[in-house]
């Protein structure tokens, strides 16, 4: 049984970071449709600055708890530059253009980012430092980490927070109503433009922390770290309901989860002829599944033909 | 006037078809590689036009054409082969790959038809990635694929006692295996626009496009919509299924690493890069996405040696990082594709007034 | 015609170049009688190596560092200026990228293929080797590796694929001895599903299902994973006691972090891939005390090794990350060969590459049959305090073997004339007996300290 919770563990960490990182994701896309494949490539780039701002604060004789907050604000405020930066050069000139043109768009940027990130952080895997003091907690055979209750607290406390601008100040109403229908949203003198720009520098602010707790926890960090953390997440949207906020969150969680325990069972399961060989494989078929019963996802609304 | 189009397009056609033939040999004077890369350029045109009929003409997002392209390749790889000791000739082969991919086609289609826009994105995403994941790991309990392993000393392809690898003598003119397969890929690739003509402006073509603009008022006309989607998905898997069967003898060795999902992005930027559903648009976004990344290879070392004196930055990160910005300037500066049909144009600029 | 014409004339000019200040051109077949003429000036000739790696993509840190290998040995083999065939060579490192891509691997020994090459180098994966292998084989260059380690490579038949490092099998056999050695009943493995993972844990598995071990849990990650704590788990619920991984220091270091913060127990066990400076730096303290294999020996318990480490950080400012000795001497392979039979021409030395005999960097460099290096050994290794720490090598095959054929050969002639006393001791009597026994007693002596001796040699080497 210890087993079991550990697993259960183990996957909702996983999952709290994928459901950060699905955040971003689906607040872009509820508001403009898009799928902003670049997504992944902002978290990688959030955890390699932190990399490098706290190295070099610590090595300025800052102690590890400042350098460590100097690492996050720096990499949030580049994060959010970059999104800012994105959604400006990239995406906002193809507002009309038909649908697939800014899906290559985000791919090319993807890529762009990437070798960026090559060239700047270099090809070598990356320790990331130790910023939070490695607890070790043992209960009844089931082990955790100070980590990844921190992870935990803070993923959760960060979708509260969204949920909290989405729906209570007027930022997010306007969002809500740019998602609704743009035109009539700027009708009623909401400034489109400003909406969008917001989403994507709030999505990418939380990616940015997605990739600080991705660092911390494994303590690695490499230029490509971004694309499969993307793609999960990404799928962990389209799972919960792509464009549904608490659908992101449920979808990570509960994508962490499955991924977890079909690694752990599925050997068991069938007499050992699926193993974890084929745990990348859950999550897409769970997905496979879910879509076929209710096509718009766990919690999304019906939604018109978008492609 | 339909007649002088007709004789304009004859002229076009022929004096295509000539550059066409001759072009392996002025490739061959810089290298035999050029003409590999030409030959990866046809199969990538081949590939696109395959996946232009589900993306292009049905409407329906595929992220995981691979797939197809990859079971095509598997079924080459295992009946002409020492691993099954297999060695069957081409015309069997062939259409049993297509006949698979078709299968895995339809496969795909079924659970998917209620899908829409994005969710179908990443089922299909899903479903590429599955395929590869089983053919990494079939070696075992019972070794089908050899897992990661993969496939070696594939049969090439062969009309007979013909050989497509090494170098031939015919009518005097020596041709190296590479050339050889280019003739091969241009004769199916011509095959495969024919097809891809006649679907166009068939029933069925003008049907996919009305599923593609409203396929709600599609079914409300009369259109089945359930068994075109399928149909679509079928022609386009098929298609892939002949690339992979002729990528598996080309290589001589096939691995699950061909098949990843970056291959199936690959393969969308060129259909959506050229200009979705328009042919010739296709046609030129495959080519070009697949000789870029091999052209830059060739000219970012010298470029920046001549210029600077000496390499300022690696050229293999340069390479990728010039690839990608030409992706976004592209879709920036023209959304609808660098070659679009007219009348995606004009809904365009109507769109964008 | 008028191309063919300027050609020619061309070439008259390059071999009058040639002969006037010794350029860097190779000359060309139809300038090669003018350069005889000339004997005022010693004409050099441009021999091209290519080396390919990937460069980009998750393992473009080992790519890099092949590449050096292949650069430095290239430098000395200039600086030292060689003669082959009368002519002064310079050598010429043509580098290029596969991003582990079979079909850009491909393409890329397509290009080396044009360019004429005289050998190539490389590649670094087994998964790029083998389909390029075709390309070389069909072109005759010789191709040597360093680091494809996959035995798929040299088995397809081809005489010019050869390998400078002991492959998966002589790996995995020898991990799989070792396992069984450190006292452990139950082991757990872990592959990444990639050619070489693969390969290697297989060969474990049966090593060590020989060696009497008891395989409890058999568990699969992929080579761009992080998240190893789901099987990790399933791993700890089998109590297994030691945990064999097949893969790269990029999965095994956060791996072997992860058993920690999991509080499993068991030994951690790797192949080549995890046993990097690289390992170390990912998995921190956790790496600590754990095995892992190399093919070869020690670079300082070989007598050139230290000596190429001191001369690769001084180049290079970098550390060794794996395969570099092993590049170098696969450069050094070539350019003996090519002395041998006094030709850079692929066709003429490339029989010489086979019957090489080499005193390199990281072994004694003889081939076998299929291209194979001979007897390779395998050493394991300990993380002891941040570092690599030597703890035995095994399995110097062809030696040990040899070896034992003549013990045994020895022990064959004790026992015949052990049959001609008792056969002498019937006819005779017993003061005969007597000095016939003690006959063949000193005689199995002298055997047993000949297989003593043969012994301690093999240990040696």
């Amino acid at each position: 049984m210890d087993i079991f919770f550990q697993q259960i563990i183990n996957g909702l960490v996983q999952g709290s970071i994928y459901a950060l990182v699905a955040l971003g994701y689906t607040m872009v896309y509820g508001i403009m449709g898009l799928i902003n494949f670049a997504h992944g490539e902002v978290v990688m780039i959030g955890t390699l600055v932190a990399i490098t701002v706290v190295g070099t604060l610590v090595d300025a004789g800052m102690p590890v708890a400042l350098a460590g907050l100097g690492g996050v604000s720096a990499s949030v405020l580049v994060c959010m530059a970059l999104g800012w930066s994105l959604e400006r050069v990239a995406y906002r000139p193809l507002r009309h253009a038909p649908r697939l043109t800014p899906l290559i768009t985000a791919i090319g940027m993807s890529i762009v980012l990437q070798n960026l990130a090559m060239m700047i952080w270099g090809r070598n895997y990356l320790t990331f430092p130790s910023l939070l003091p490695r607890l070790h907690f043992e209960l009844g055979g089931t082990h955790f980490t100070f980590i990844q209750v921190v992870i935990v607290v803070v993923s959760a406390a960060t979708m509260g927070g969204l949920l909290l601008l989405v729906y209570r100040t007027r930022l997010g109403m306007a969002m809500r109503a740019t998602a609704q229908n743009p035109a009539v949203a700027s009708l009623m003198g909401v400034n489109i433009n400003r909406v969008i720009a917001a989403a994507f520098v709030i999505g990418s602010a939380l990616a940015a922390l997605a990739g600080i707790m991705v660092g911390t926890y494994y303590e690695i960090a490499h230029y490509q770290m971004g694309f499969m953390l993307g793609l999960k997440a990404f799928t962990a949207a389209v799972l919960g309901g792509i464009g549904n906020m608490a659908g992101a969150m449920l979808g990570g969680v509960l994508l962490g989860i499955i991924e977890a325990l079909g690694a752990g069972y599925i050997g068991d399961l069938t007499g050992g002829f699926l193993g974890s060989h084929y745990q990348d494989i859950f999550a897409f078929v769970v997905l496979i599944v879910v879509l076929m019963f209710k096509p718009s996802g766990l919690f999304g609304e019906k939604t018109g033909d978008r492609a | 006037m339909k007649n002088g189009r007709f004789f304009r397009s004859t002229a076009g056609v022929m004096a295509g078809a000539v550059l066409l033939l001759v072009l392996p040999f002025v490739a061959a004077m810089g290298g035999q590689a050029w003409v590999r890369i030409l030959d990866f350029a046809i199969l990538y045109v081949f590939l696109a036009l395959g996946l232009n009929i589900v993306v292009g003409f049905a409407g329906l997002l595929d992220l995981g054409y691979i797939a197809f392209y990859a079971v095509g390749a598997y079924t080459w790889a295992l009946l002409a082969s020492p691993h099954f000791g297999l060695h069957l000739p081409i015309w069997v082969i062939l259409p049993i790959g297509a006949g698979l991919a078709c299968i895995a086609g339809v496969l795909l289609g079924s659970p998917t038809l209620k899908l829409r826009g994005d969710y179908l994105a990443i089922v299909t995403l899903g479903f590429g990635e599955i395929v590869r994941i089983f053919m990494n790991n079939l070696n075992a309990p019972i070794n089908i694929t050899n897992g990661p392993q993969g496939i070696t000393l594939i049969d090439p392809v062969a009309f007979g006692s013909f050989k497509f690898s090494g170098t031939t003598e015919i009518f005097g003119l020596a041709l190296t295996g590479p050339q050889k397969y280019y003739y091969l890929l241009i004769a199916l690739c011509v095959l495969v626009v024919i097809i891809n003509l006649r679907l166009q402006h068939s029933r069925i073509g003008r049907a996919w496009q009305a599923i593609r603009e409203d396929e709600v008022a599609a079914k409300a006309v009369g259109i089945n919509t359930r068994n075109l989607k399928l149909l679509a998905f079928a022609m386009g898997a098929s298609f892939g299924g002949v690339a992979g069967g002729v990528f598996s003898a080309m290589q001589g060795f096939v691995s699950p690493e061909s098949f990843s999902l970056i291959e199936s992005i690959m393969v969308l930027a060129m259909v959506v890069l050229g200009g979705m559903g328009h042919i010739p648009g296709v046609i030129l976004g495959a080519v070009l996405l697949s000789i870029l990344p091999e052209a830059l290879r060739y000219g970012v070392g010298p470029i920046q040696t001549a210029l600077f004196g000496r390499l300022l930055v690696d050229p293999e990160s340069l390479r990728m990082l010039v690839f990608g910005l030409a992706l976004v300037l592209v879709m920036r500066f023209r959304p609808a594709g660098l070659w679009p049909s007219p009348e995606r144009r004009r809904e365009l600029e109507e769109a964008g007034q | 015609m008028h191309t063919k014409f300027s050609a020619i004339a061309l070439s008259v000019a390059a071999a009058f170049a040639l002969t006037a200040c010794g350029q860097k051109e190779e000359p060309k077949p139809v300038a090669a009688p003018a350069a005889p003429a000339a004997p005022a000036a010693k004409p050099e000739v441009l021999v091209k190596l290519g080396h390919v790696a990937p460069m980009t993509g998750p393992q473009a840190h080992l790519g890099k560092d092949n590449e050096n290998g292949a650069v430095l040995a290239i430098e000395e083999l200039n600086a030292k200026g060689m003669e082959i065939g009368g002519a002064k060579v310079k050598f010429e490192l043509m580098a290029e990228d596969d991003a582990a891509d079979p079909k850009q691997g491909a393409i890329v020994a397509q290009k080396l293929v044009d360019a004429k090459v005289n050998g190539v180098i490389g590649h670094l994966n087994s998964g790029t080797t083998i389909p390029a292998s075709r390309l070389y084989a069909e072109a005759g260059i010789p191709q040597v590796s360093g680091s494809a380690t996959n035995p798929k490579y040299t088995q397809q038949g081809f005489a010019t694929a050869f390998r400078v490092m002991a492959n998966d099998v002589q790996q995995g056999k020898s991990l799989g001895e070792f396992a069984a050695k450190q006292g452990v009943k139950t082991v757990a493995i872990v592959d990444d599903r990639t050619a070489y993972g693969q390969g290697l844990a297989d060969e474990f598995r049966k090593a060590a299902e020989a060696s009497g071990l008891k395989v409890v849990a058999t568990e699969y990650t992929n080579d761009k994973a992080t998240d190893f704590k789901a099987i990790l788990t399933k791993i700890k619920s089998t109590k297994a006691e030691m945990v064999f991984f097949g893969g790269m220091d990029a999965q095994g270091g956060p791996m072997a972090k992860q058993m920690k913060q999991l509080g499993i127990k068991s030994k951690f066990l790797g192949g080549d891939g995890v046993c990097t400076p690289e390992f170390m730096k990912l998995g921190g303290e956790a790496a600590e005390g754990n095995y892992c294999s190399l093919p070869g020996m020690p670079l300082d318990k070989l007598a050139k090794g230290p000596e190429f480490r001191d001369k690769f950080t001084k180049k290079f400012n970098a550390e060794i990350q794996l395969y570099a000795p092993y590049v170098y001497d696969a450069v050094m392979v070539v350019a003996d060969a090519m002395k041998r039979a006094d030709s850079v021409e692929p066709a003429k030395y490339l029989p010489a590459v086979g019957k090489t005999s080499y005193d390199g960097v990281t072994a004694l460099i003889e081939f076998d049959g299929v291209g194979d290096l001979k007897g390779g050994a395998i050493s394991i290794y300990q993380y002891k305090g941040g570092k690599l720490e030597y703890v035995e090598t095994l399995g110097a095959v062809g030696d040990m073997s040899i070896a034992k054929a003549e013990v045994k050969e020895a022990v064959a002639e004790v026992k015949d004339a052990a049959k001609a006393v008792a056969g002498a001791a019937t006819a005779m009597g017993g003061e005969a007996i007597k000095a016939g026994a003690e006959a063949v007693k000193s005689g199995a002596e002298a055997v047993k300290g000949a297989a003593e001796a043969a012994k301690s040699a093999v240990e040696k080497k």
